[in-house]
């Protein structure tokens, strides 16, 4: 690497008669660009194409092994008008914020008790990982179980303990099988939000908080002073994750219900993949997925005009 | 303000005992500095006074209250930490108004002494930056802006000036002092170097692996150690050490050394003929004389104001401060003379003075 130039006049000094295509190879900016080449294309290929081709796919009336036409809008003038859609986009949108909602304040929880002195603490904050570590499928057939509506454990021990006299309908009623994906989810999504703050927390200098408890705070004090605003940055984009993950869930929801009990917790991602795969009416399900992406923009712009304001830990040293 | 008991502290961290009771008065206003070599114990000490840490044994009273069992924010205290411990995401002015918004002071109450200590401390122009577009000589006003406001009882600060550099830090040395001469607050002062200690105290706390070798005004201390220990601890350059046997043939008694070198003394200490003892001697206390001990000079440092000559005798290196100039060059043969009433005679086995 050493005979590449490092400045474009000294360039021009060295060669003074450089071909065009001398100076592509030459130039530090053109090298730029070639080393940037790989990366680009994979991104290409692999994100931007895809994405496009969706959105190009919801204005066309394509078919599972028949191209389509261009039809414009039509498919959105049919989901306009179809409840169903509007259901899941309900359900999405209740599944998304109370789920995150959730996962943030036990997230935030865990983090704090794991950042305190205990014995054992390795072995607790390993533990704290597991429903992260285990595939979603696995983690869904446990769940499937645990909601059975004759084995399930939790009717069984609420029975035993004299608490109901029937069965829960876990999956079977509307509002428990809502309850029911959202907990699951919970319960997976928690361990990331966890660890994540809990490294967040670990950067805190704990002088900081000694100069605090002689500045008179108390242990609330410390948190909403203290460690909540030098958190803010990592709060931020932990559940900006967390809820672009939890919007676009599909795996947990077709593996306990696949949308039912009647659409009950059908999201868009899975009635995307209902009716664009399985009933083969590409078009439509591109849409209902390209109907999501405004509101993962909303998410991401929220959660960056957010970070914007932070004045405290920007580089500048002017204002 | 108010005076500060130390008594008979112990501390230990899971049976390791760092601190084997330490007692140290201090009075109301003083200007105390814990001072010794890393790891001696004068941080978890002053922690301990502040309330981070809990006393395994013995009392800490401020004021005429016992404080062992206080919260450190009944404590009436203020620390400075050796990082400063600004909080990052608070503007100057918040970082010091910060405890008096925990009190509940209203808005223009913590403005007015906000201001008050940022005029005292120079700080003015900077009230509305973040921790981080500051200095680290400002970041260290800062953190001594914020004790100010508190107006507290008494005042700790933790090797405050170790992150500075060493012109900043002979400078900021001169700024606590001169604040505490206007605030007369007592101040319990940590730092490992021993020329902040020399110039700043009332009084010296010289503590060694837990516990207090000696304590004492500055120039009591460079004047009397008590042991060797403080003896090599206070003075820069260093004092000198000479092993000899002590000769007290009637007449006037002298140290003489293992190669026969003769070292004067004044008055016969209270010790037996033929004890082994350490002869101490300041670099500043030995003098040219032709009946005096030959060394040969190893190293000249002209300083202008004086010079230091390093010198050997026999295998021994010295260190004598000469103000005087003289033509002295590496290689020559010269001849020193201990002055006789500034000599140091500590025993050798244990290091007591015994003059
Ligand atoms: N939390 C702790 N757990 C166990 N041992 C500790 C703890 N804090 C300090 N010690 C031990 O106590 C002793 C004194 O430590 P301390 O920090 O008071 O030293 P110091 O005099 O301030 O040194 P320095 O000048 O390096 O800051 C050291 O031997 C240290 O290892
Ligand atoms: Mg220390």
């Amino acid at each position: 690497m050493t005979t590449i130039q490092t400045s474009m006049p000294e360039a021009g000094k060295v060669i003074p008669r450089s071909s065009a295509w001398d100076r592509l190879w030459i130039n530090r900016n053109w090298l730029a660009m070639w080393f940037m080449l790989p990366a680009a294309a994979f991104l290409i290929l692999f994100l931007a194409y895809p994405l496009f081709l969706g959105v190009w796919m919801s204005f066309t009336d394509d078919r599972i092994g028949r191209g389509g036409v261009f039809v414009g809008l039509e498919n959105y003038e049919w989901l306009r008008d179809d409840s169903i859609f509007w259901l899941s986009v309900f359900n999405t949108l209740l599944y998304t914020i109370v789920a995150s909602a959730i996962k943030f304040a036990v997230g935030l929880y865990l983090a704090l008790l794991l950042n305190r002195h205990m014995p054992f603490k390795a072995l607790i904050r390993a533990a704290v990982l597991i429903p992260f570590i285990v595939p979603t499928v696995l983690s869904a057939i446990a769940f499937w179980w645990i909601y059975d509506s004759q084995f399930s454990i939790i009717s069984w021990s609420l029975i035993k303990m004299g608490l109901i006299s029937h069965n829960i309908n876990f999956l079977g009623d509307s509002n428990w099988a809502r309850a029911s994906v959202i907990f699951a989810n919970i319960w997976r999504g928690v361990p990331f939000v966890a660890i994540t703050l809990l490294a967040g927390l670990q950067t805190v200098s704990p002088s900081l908080y000694e100069a605090a408890t002689l500045d008179g705070a108390t242990s609330w004090q410390r948190f909403r002073f203290i460690t909540y605003p030098l958190l803010t940055p990592i709060i931020a984009v932990v559940m900006t994750f967390s809820v672009l993950f939890t919007f676009t869930d599909f795996q947990l929801i077709w593996a306990l219900t696949r949308g039912g009990p009647v659409n009950a917790t059908h999201l868009m991602a899975t009635l995307s993949y209902q009716r664009g795969i399985l009933s083969g009416r590409l078009g439509e399900g591109a849409a209902i997925a390209t109907a999501m992406i405004p509101f993962l923009l909303a998410a991401i712009a929220i959660s960056w005009f957010g970070m914007q304001r932070r004045k405290w830990q920007q580089g500048t040293d002017n204002d | 303000m108010a005076s500060v008991q130390i008594h008979d502290v112990r501390k230990s961290f899971g049976g390791f005992e760092v601190l084997h009771g330490v007692s140290v008065p201090i009075e109301d206003g003083q200007f105390v500095v814990l001072v010794g070599p890393s790891g001696c114990g004068k941080s978890t000490l002053l922690r301990m006074l502040a309330g981070l840490e809990k006393i395994t044994s013995g009392t800490i009273s401020i004021g005429d209250r016992v404080v062992n069992d206080v919260q450190p924010k009944e404590r009436d205290i203020a620390m400075v930490f050796q990082n400063y411990a600004l909080y990052p995401h608070m503007t100057v002015a918040q970082n010091m108004g910060f405890s008096l918004k925990l009190r509940g002071a209203d808005k223009s109450e913590i403005d007015q002494k906000v201001n008050r200590a940022a005029d005292i401390l120079d700080l003015r122009r900077l009230l509305e930056r973040f921790p981080r577009q500051l200095s680290g000589g400002q970041r260290q006003r800062v953190a001594m802006g914020r004790a100010i406001v508190r107006d507290p009882q008494v005042f700790l600060f933790d090797e405050p000036l170790s992150n500075l550099d060493a012109k900043l830090r002979v400078a900021m040395r001169a700024e606590i002092k001169e604040l505490h001469q206007r605030l007369k607050t007592t101040t319990v002062y940590v730092t490992h170097d021993q020329i902040e200690a020399m110039t700043m105290a009332d009084k010296i706390v010289v503590m060694q692996d837990g516990i207090v070798e000696q304590m004492g005004a500055p120039l009591e201390l460079y004047d009397r150690p008590e042991n060797k220990f403080v003896a090599g601890f206070i003075g820069s350059p260093a004092m000198n050490f000479l092993e000899g046997t002590l000769k007290v043939n009637g007449g006037q008694p002298w140290v003489e050394t293992a190669n026969g070198a003769k070292l004067p003394i004044t008055a016969a200490p209270a010790a037996a003929n033929d004890k082994s003892v350490t002869y101490g001697i300041r670099p500043e206390h030995l003098e040219f004389a032709d009946d005096g001990i030959e060394a040969e000079v190893v190293v000249v440092e002209p300083m202008g104001s004086e010079t230091q000559v390093v010198a050997r005798i026999g295998t021994q290196d010295i260190i004598a401060i000469f103000r005087d100039r003289r033509p002295v060059a590496p290689g020559d043969k010269i001849h020193l003379r201990p002055r006789a009433n500034s000599a140091h005679l500590f025993d050798k086995e244990t290091g007591k003075r015994v003059n």
